[in-house]
C-alpha cells in the first residue's frame, strides 16, 4: 500500500495495533516515551482473570512485531503536536505520516495525593503497582523484611472519588484487588487477608468466580467500606480505620501492610491533545471518541485514531481489541483517501 | 515521620505589622499565653503588633451551635475587619483556632459568593456607620510563631530536650480542627500531616510522636460538650486520645486549640478521678502546653509569668526535665505578689488515690 501510520505509544494497544497494520502492509513508527515497548504491564506479574504472566503477553507482542522490515521503533521520546499527516516530537523533530493512532494509556492516581492513607509516609503502605513489582522480586515482605501475616487491600484509591476529582471508576481495581488477595493467600497462606470495597464489579467472563473463589477457597475477607485514615502504631503495624456498612458499625484494626488498589487517571498528556491538536476529551480527561458505538476508535479529526486506554479505563485484553479495531479503521480510511 | 508533603502546603504569612484578635475563653484557662505571645512578638522579635481593646467575640462557637445566624456572624466579623482598618493594619491574626476557621470560611464564602460580601457590607454599615477592606494576610497565631521559629531558636535560652538524658522531649502535637481540617490549603502542612506545631517543636530541639489516634479530636467538638448530655462522649473522646498516646510517654502535648488544650488538661483530671487513671510518667498527668508557653519556655521567660500554675496537670516534672529553673513558693503568686489560693492534691498530680477519697468524704 506504501502508507505510513505513527503509532503514539507502545503498550499493549499500540503494539498489537502496530503488529495488525504491519500485517496488513502498513509501514510503522512505534513512539514509545520509555526505553523500551510494553507499557504498564511490563512492570505486571499476573493478568487476571487467567493468572497468566504478563511477561508471556509481551513476549508474544515482541514476537509479532520483531521480525518486520517496515517498523521503526523510537524509545525515549514523546509527541507535541499531532496532525493527521504529522506529528511533531517534543524535541522539535518533524515525522511525516499518512495517519496517527493515539495509543498512549492512562496514568496511574498518585496515591500519596490521599494524604490519608499516608503512602510516601508509613513504609508499609505500598500501591497495587509496589505489590506487582515485589511479586516480580519474588518476595512481598514489610520494610523491615519481615513476612506480612495481616493485609489490608483498598479500593477505590483515586476512583469514584470526587474529593480527588476522580469522578470515574477504574473498572479493574475490583478484579485486581482479587487477583492480588488471591496471589497473596498463595504465598502467605496463613495470612489474613482484606479487602476494603465500595462496591465488588466484576464485569469480566470469570470475574466473579473469581471472586467466589476467593471468598470460599481462599478465605479472603471482603469489608463493605472505605478506609478513612491510616496512622502508625507503637509496634511499627498500620492502624486503619473505616465503617463497614453492611453492618453500619464503625471498625478499627491493625494490619502489617495496607495495599492501595491505585485507578486510572487520564493520561497528563491529554490535555495537550485537547490545547494543541484540536482534539476533544471526556469530563474525566480521557479523550473522546467520535462516538462510544459506531466509531469508537476514531477521534473527531480525519486520520487520527485511538487505541486503549486513552479513551477509558480498560483491560488488557479490551486494549488489545481495540489496538486492531484501531488498525482496521486506519487501513479503511487510507484506502478510501 | 517523613513529614515532607508538608511543604505541599505552605501559605504566605507576613513577617511584621499584625491586627491582634484575642480568644473568647484562653484568658480564663490558659491566661499568661496571649500576654507572652505579644510580648515575644514585640520585645524578643522587635515586631509591631495591635492589640486592640475593640475587638469581640467573632461569636463562631454560637455559630458552630446554631445560636448565631450566618449573617450575624460574617456582620460581627466585617466589624473585627473594620477596626484593623481604622487601626492602619492589613495582617489579621487570631489567636483562636474556632475564630481562624471562621475567618477564613468566611473570607471563602465571600469570594465564592461576592453578593454576600455586599450585603455585609450593608448590613455592617447600617448597624455601625463602618467600612472594612479585606484582611491582606490571614494567620493564625501559631503560623505567625511557626514563621518565627527560627529566629526564636536563635534566641533560645534552652531547647526541647531533657537536660538529664540529653535526649530530645518526647512531645504529642495537637492541631484544632479548624485550623486546617476545613481548608486544608490554609494550614502549614495541610489537615493530615500539619506542620505547624511540629516545625517549632523540631526547631526548637524536640521529636513529634505519631500515634494511632494523631488526628482524633480531643474532646471538645462543640456540642459534645456544651450539651451537657454529651459530655460523656466528651471526655471518651479525650480518654482515647490519651490512652493511645501514653505507651509513647510523651513528656508534654502541645496545642494550638483554645479548646484542645483546656480539655486535654482537665479532663486529664477529672479521668483521674473518676477512674483513678493517669497517662503521664510516675503515675502523674501528662502536662499540655500552648504553643506560646513552649516559646516562652524556650525564651527563658519565667514558668509563673506564662500562667502555668493555672493548669491541671502540674508542669514541674517537665520544667525539671527542661532544666527550667522556678520558684515553688512563688507558683501560686499573683502578678501583684498576693497570694491567689492553692488546688487541691489530685490523683493527676501523683496524690495518693487513698488520701483523695478520704478527702472526697
Amino acid at each position: 500500500m506504501g502508507y505510513h501510520t505513527i503509532v503514539i505509544g507502545g503498550g499493549v494497544a499500540g503494539m498489537q495495533c502496530a503488529s495488525e497494520l504491519l500485517r496488513q502492509g502498513v509501514a510503522v513508527t512505534i513512539l514509545e516515551k520509555e526505553s523500551e515497548l510494553g507499557g504498564k504491564i511490563r512492570n505486571w506479574h499476573k493478568l487476571f482473570p487467567t493468572f497468566t504472566p504478563a511477561e508471556e503477553v509481551l513476549a508474544e507482542l515482541r514476537s509479532r512485531l520483531i521480525s518486520s522490515p517496515n517498523l521503526a521503533v523510537r524509545t525515549g521520546c514523546e509527541a507535541a503536536k499531532i496532525a493527521s499527516d504529522r506529528v511533531v516530537l517534543t524535541s522539535g523533530e518533524v515525522l511525516e505520516c499518512d495517519s496517527v493512532v493515539v495509543a498512549t494509556g492512562f496514568t496511574l492516581f498518585d496515591a500519596k495525593v490521599k494524604e490519608e492513607y499516608g503512602y510516601g509516609i508509613y513504609d508499609n503502605v505500598i500501591t497495587s503497582a509496589d505489590l506487582e513489582r515485589m511479586f516480580n522480586e519474588g518476595a512481598v515482605r514489610l520494610k523491615s523484611g519481615v513476612t506480612p501475616r495481616r493485609i489490608a487491600i483498598l479500593h477505590c484509591v483515586g476512583s469514584r472519588d470526587e474529593k480527588v476529582c476522580q469522578r470515574h471508576c477504574s473498572k479493574v481495581c475490583c478484579v485486581t484487588g482479587v487477583k492480588q488477595a488471591m496471589e497473596l493467600k498463595r504465598m502467605f497462606p496463613g495470612a489474613d487477608i482484606f479487602n476494603f470495597y465500595m462496591d465488588i464489579r466484576m464485569f469480566g467472563p470469570g470475574y466473579e468466580e473469581m471472586y467466589r473463589e476467593a471468598q470460599v477457597d481462599y478465605n479472603v475477607h471482603f469489608v463493605r467500606g472505605r478506609i478513612s485514615e491510616v496512622s502508625p502504631t507503637i509496634d511499627c503495624r498500620l492502624q486503619i480505620k473505616a465503617e463497614d456498612t453492611l453492618t453500619g458499625r464503625p471498625l478499627k484494626m491493625a494490619v502489617d501492610m495496607l495495599v492501595l488498589l491505585v485507578g486510572m487517571k487520564s493520561n497528563a498528556l491529554n490535555e495537550n491533545l485537547v490545547a494543541e491538536c484540536g482534539l476533544k476529551a471526556q469530563p474525566s480527561g480521557f479523550m473522546q471518541p467520535r462516538d462510544s458505538f459506531l466509531h469508537n476508535v476514531e477521534s473527531n479529526r480525519e486520520g487520527i485514531f485511538y487505541a486503549g486506554a486513552v479513551t477509558a479505563p480498560k483491560n488488557v485484553g479490551e486494549s488489545m481489541n481495540e489496538g486492531t479495531a484501531a488498525a482496521r479503521a486506519v487501513v479503511e480510511w487510507l484506502a478510501k483517501r | 515521620m517523613k513529614r515532607s508533603s508538608w511543604t505541599d502546603y505552605q501559605k504566605d504569612i507576613a513577617d511584621d505589622n499584625y491586627y491582634y484578635a484575642r480568644s473568647c475563653i484562653r484568658q480564663n484557662f490558659f491566661p499568661g499565653s496571649e500576654k507572652v505571645f505579644l510580648d515575644i512578638l514585640s520585645k524578643d522579635l522587635g515586631r509591631d503588633i495591635y492589640d486592640d481593646p475593640l475587638h469581640t467575640s467573632c461569636t463562631g462557637i454560637g455559630y458552630h451551635s446554631d445560636v448565631v445566624p450566618l449573617e450575624t456572624i460574617m456582620t460581627v466579623v466585617a466589624r473585627q475587619f473594620a477596626l484593623m482598618s481604622e487601626a492602619g493594619y492589613e495582617n489579621f491574626t487570631s489567636s483562636c483556632i474556632t475564630s481562624f476557621g471562621i475567618y477564613t470560611e468566611l473570607l471563602a464564602t465571600w469570594e465564592e459568593f461576592p453578593e454576600l460580601e455586599e450585603r455585609t457590607r450593608e448590613n455592617l454599615f447600617k448597624a455601625t456607620g463602618r467600612e472594612f477592606k479585606v484582611p491582606k494576610n490571614l494567620a493564625h497565631t501559631s503560623d505567625v510563631m511557626f514563621h518565627h521559629r527560627e529566629e526564636i531558636a536563635r534566641k533560645a535560652k534552652r531547647k526541647l530536650v531533657n537536660v538529664y538524658t540529653g535526649e530530645p522531649l518526647k512531645v504529642v502535637e495537637h492541631i484544632g480542627c479548624h485550623y486546617a481540617k476545613i481548608f486544608p490549603k490554609k494550614g502549614i502542612g495541610g489537615s493530615e500531616f500539619p506542620y505547624v506545631l511540629a516545625g517549632m517543636v523540631e526547631s526548637w530541639g524536640g521529636e513529634i510522636v505519631d500515634y494511632p489516634e494523631r488526628r482524633h479530636c480531643c474532646g471538645f467538638g462543640f456540642r459534645n460538650y456544651l450539651v451537657q448530655a454529651n459530655r460523656g462522649y466528651s471526655i471518651a473522646n479525650s480518654q482515647r486520645k490519651l490512652e493511645s498516646m501514653a505507651p509513647y510517654k510523651p513528656d508534654f502535648i502541645v496545642c494550638n486549640c483554645p479548646g484542645c488544650s483546656m480539655f486535654l488538661d482537665k479532663w486529664q483530671y477529672t479521668l483521674a478521678e473518676m477512674e483513678g487513671t493517669t497517662y503521664g510518667q510516675n503515675g502523674a498527668g501528662i502536662p499540655v502546653l500552648t504553643y506560646e508557653e513552649m516559646a516562652g519556655l524556650v525564651l527563658g521567660y519565667d514558668p509563673w509569668e506564662l500562667g502555668m500554675q493555672m493548669h491541671q496537670v502540674d508542669v514541674e516534672p517537665l520544667l525539671d526535665k527542661m532544666g527550667v529553673e522556678y520558684d515553688p513558693s512563688a507558683k501560686y503568686l499573683g502578678g501583684d505578689g498576693k497570694y491567689i489560693g492553692r488546688p487541691e492534691s489530685a490523683i493527676v498530680n501523683s496524690c495518693s488515690q487513698e488520701v483523695l477519697y478520704k478527702m472526697k468524704k
